[in-house]
């Protein structure tokens, strides 16, 4: 049977070899994995399997009991809006409501152009800046619903 | 080289998330240009605690603490206070009592902490060793290592009365004399760090403010029972936190503070970071020994504690972050100076991440037995906007309400769990009168639903079947005898779940039915919210006596449900609206009522 093939950089290789006889390398190779291709494609899973002697099963099992691991391709910016009890109490909730409806888009798909995702994440640990959103690395803190479309206009031009 | 003057920039993640980094960067370049960088020391510290102000700038010696500063402060920052010795006033910080900008002693904020487990964060940089070692980091492990038995170490924390900062409370010395007096060719120590709780960042702060502590409290550990290996298992989502650690771990290693032979003696010990990926119930100890295993992170019965069997089957001792960093204080300084501090049956201190509807958001540290009231008032600033207090979440999702009459309430271990609620790891969640307590129980119980491994049935189905009740609640579908359903199935689940997750899930609901009845009543047989909270309750409606019939809501309403003329004035046709609010927020006559 012909084996769907994907590409692991020479870093994520080392990577691999360096952990592969280590006693519980899963989940740090997922993240590894996840770090490269920014979720975990199919192809990468069969790959680990055969590299890791790890039944595929047993690997999908792990990458989907785990919030933190993703089986789509996420947006180009994605964005995080924290759904702490800091935040919510503070009102993230209508921060994710304006940004869907901004966007078209529910939580967890990407837009059509492939630039946004949104996810509802549990407390990102800024509860001082309550309610707070993430695009990318980027936080934004003591936010309105109101400037919302301000900065999701700021990301689709840098496009 | 003598600096005459230090500027302490906070590097915790709030501040950070603020600019912090852009502050440090340009106070350095313009120090530079005015060429004081000699006279000069720029360094970015942990968390200072004072979240709500941030980012927070201070300079010594003079003692000056600066509050939301922006990368365009440092210039004024260098110019007036490093070159002329003029404090820049205008960034003090002002306290809404007090009219004045005031100096840092004087901050009521800190007047009533007490740190012991933060007590380098926001004064040592925490990417350098030697600014450790300089207060008395590292003593502890020498002092261990050269003049104690193990069963010194397991006596002297048994005589402070140190118990875990994680949420249960278990003694720690007896987790430690279960592992050391069990035979076994590898033992291991683990540092659980992966603060699941949603609103609560203790233990970010501290291992971003101070990761010696951990690492050098964990090697302790590792001489007292026989363990050569730690792990510390920490959240992928803190990558500032394991940025330091990784630091932390290197410069030990350079200083033979960790690896073979430590201090020259026999004894060797090395630690591992291993990373979390989300998942609430790894916060459980045996959740996460499979975690840190590769596997789905699910718990197993206990017994065997993880103590005795843990981490591939070999005695494991698990501390939360909290814990361990008390450790190496409680060596130093001994048992007879903590066990001092705190109340009959909890010693020390305890850190609360303090926030919510809280004037003073933050990191406080205070000893056992403080009252709410004192840490909400006279820490926390008291309620924001002038409303009316609700309430306290303690314990997060696992924990409680705490209301009104138990504000003077010292808070420890067993009053905490005497009031339905629990300690946690340390969130601590203020709630005013606009907070609806049927919601936030759905949002917890959401929480739990999303949460549940799905192992055991009582948790898997019980919080399933909860959420739902919760939910026919906050709709106003509600019936009388659902509420008797809802507390029957919590009082199974805390009976019949397996792991502290399903135990603890019914909580904050069970705690609310208990002390806000009425509220629960109100939602069900008068099909309205109080707190304006659960929007299909509301009802939107125009006061024709106020109204001067501008058509500003009208023009404000998404799906034009508001009709009407300056004569007739306006209506809101209640079958279409959405209940957005709009037109409330934009009325400026208080003409159209929220109910």
């Amino acid at each position: 049977m012909a084996v769907a093939q994907i590409e692991f950089s020479k870093e994520l290789q080392s990577f691999v070899r360096e952990w592969r006889d280590k006693p519980g390398n899963l989940i740090m190779i997922l993240h590894r994995v996840q770090q490269e291709f920014t979720y975990i494609p199919r192809e990468a899973a069969e790959q680990l399997s055969r590299d890791l002697k790890i039944p595929l099963a047993k690997i999908y099992g792990v990458i989907t009991f785990y919030h933190y691991f993703k089986t789509t391709k996420p947006g180009k910016h994605r964005i995080s809006i924290c759904l702490g009890t800091a935040c919510y109490l503070k009102g993230s909730q209508s921060l994710i409501e304006e940004t869907e409806s901004i966007l078209g888009i529910s939580g967890s798909e990407v837009t059509e152009d492939g630039l946004f995702s949104i996810d509802a994440v549990r407390c990102v640990g800024c509860c001082g800046l309550a309610p707070v959103m993430m695009v990318g690395d980027e936080v934004y803190g003591k936010l309105t619903k109101e400037q919302v479309p301000e900065i999701i206009a700021k990301y689709r031009n840098i496009g | 080289m003598a600096y005459k003057h230090f500027i302490l920039v906070c590097g915790g993640t709030g501040c950070v998330s603020s600019r912090a980094d852009e502050i440090y960067h340009e106070l350095i370049a313009n120090a530079e240009a005015m060429g004081v960088k000699n006279d000069v020391q720029v360094v970015k510290t942990g968390c200072f605690g004072f979240c709500e102000k941030g980012p927070i700038v201070k300079v010594l010696p003079s003692e000056s603490f600066y509050v939301e500063v922006k990368p365009s402060d440092a210039k004024e920052i260098i110019s007036e206070q490093i070159v002329k010795g003029r404090e820049v006033t205008r960034l003090l910080y002002k306290d809404v009592r007090q009219k004045d900008r005031i100096k840092l002693e004087d901050i009521q904020f800190y007047q009533k902490q007490y740190r012991i487990v933060l007590r380098n964060c926001g004064i040592i940089n925490p990417e350098n060793i030697d600014e450790y070692i300089a207060r008395d980091g590292y003593a502890a492990i020498e002092k261990v290592l050269t003049s104690m038995k193990p069963e010194d170490v397991v006596a002297e924390l048994k005589a402070s009365g140190l118990r875990g900062r994680g949420g249960a409370g278990f003694p720690t010395w007896r987790k430690w004399d279960f592992s050391k007096s069990t035979v076994a060719d590898q033992k291991y120590v683990v540092c659980n760090a992966d603060e699941g709780d949603p609103g609560a960042y203790m233990d970010r702060s501290t291992v971003e403010g101070d990761p010696h502590s951990v690492i050098e409290a964990m090697a302790i550990c590792g001489y007292t029972v026989g363990a050569t290996k730690g792990f510390i298992y920490i959240r992928a989502e803190y990558p500032l936190a394991i940025e330091r650690l990784k630091i932390g771990l290197r410069q030990a290693r350079e200083y033979g503070l960790l690896g073979d032979n430590i201090l020259g003696t026999d004894f060797c010990f090395d630690i591992e970071i291993r990373l979390g990926a989300g998942a609430f119930v790894c916060g459980e100890e045996t959740a996460l020994l499979q975690s840190i295993e590769g596997n789905r992170g699910m718990p197993v019965p206990r017994p065997p504690f993880p103590a005795i069997k843990g981490l591939w089957g070999k005695p494991t001792v698990i501390n939360n972050v909290e814990t361990w960093a008390n450790i190496p204080v409680i060596i130093t300084k001994g048992a007879a100076w903590f066990s001092k501090i705190g109340t009959e049956t909890s010693k020390g201190t305890k850190v609360f991440a303090l926030t919510g509807k809280i004037n003073n958001s933050g990191l406080v540290e205070v000893p056992m037995g403080t009252t709410l009231r004192e840490i909400i008032y006279d820490i926390g600033g008291g309620i924001r906007d002038g409303k009316k207090f609700k309430g306290a979440q303690t314990g997060g999702p696992s924990g409680g309400i705490i209301t009104e009459e138990f504000l003077d309430l010292p808070i420890d271990y067993e009053s905490l769990t005497s009031l339905g609620s629990m300690m946690g790891s340390g969130g601590l969640i203020v709630m005013d009168e606009d907070d609806c307590v049927v919601d936030v129980s759905r949002f917890y119980m959401e929480f739990c639903v999303d949460e549940s491994c799905g192992k055991c049935s009582p948790c898997r189905i019980g919080t399933n079947q909860m959420h739902s009740l919760l939910v026919k609640f906050t709709k106003g579908q509600g019936k009388l005898e659902d509420l008797e359903k809802l507390e029957k199935i919590g009082l199974a689940m805390k009976k019949a779940a397996l792991c502290g997750l399903g135990q603890t899930a019914p909580n904050p609901t069970l705690s609310t039915v208990k002390r806000f009845r009425a509220e629960y009543l109100e939602h069900i047989v008068d099909h309205t919210c109080r707190a304006g909270k659960c929007k299909s309750l509301l009802l939107f409606s125009v006061d024709k006596v106020n109204c001067i019939g501008c058509g500003l809501c009208a023009r404000k309403c998404p799906v034009n449900c508001i009709s009407g003329d300056k004569t007739l004035k306006f209506t809101i046709d209640a079958s279409k609206c959405i209940k957005c609010g709009e037109c409330f927020k934009a009325c400026k006559f208080s003409a159209v009522l929220k109910k």
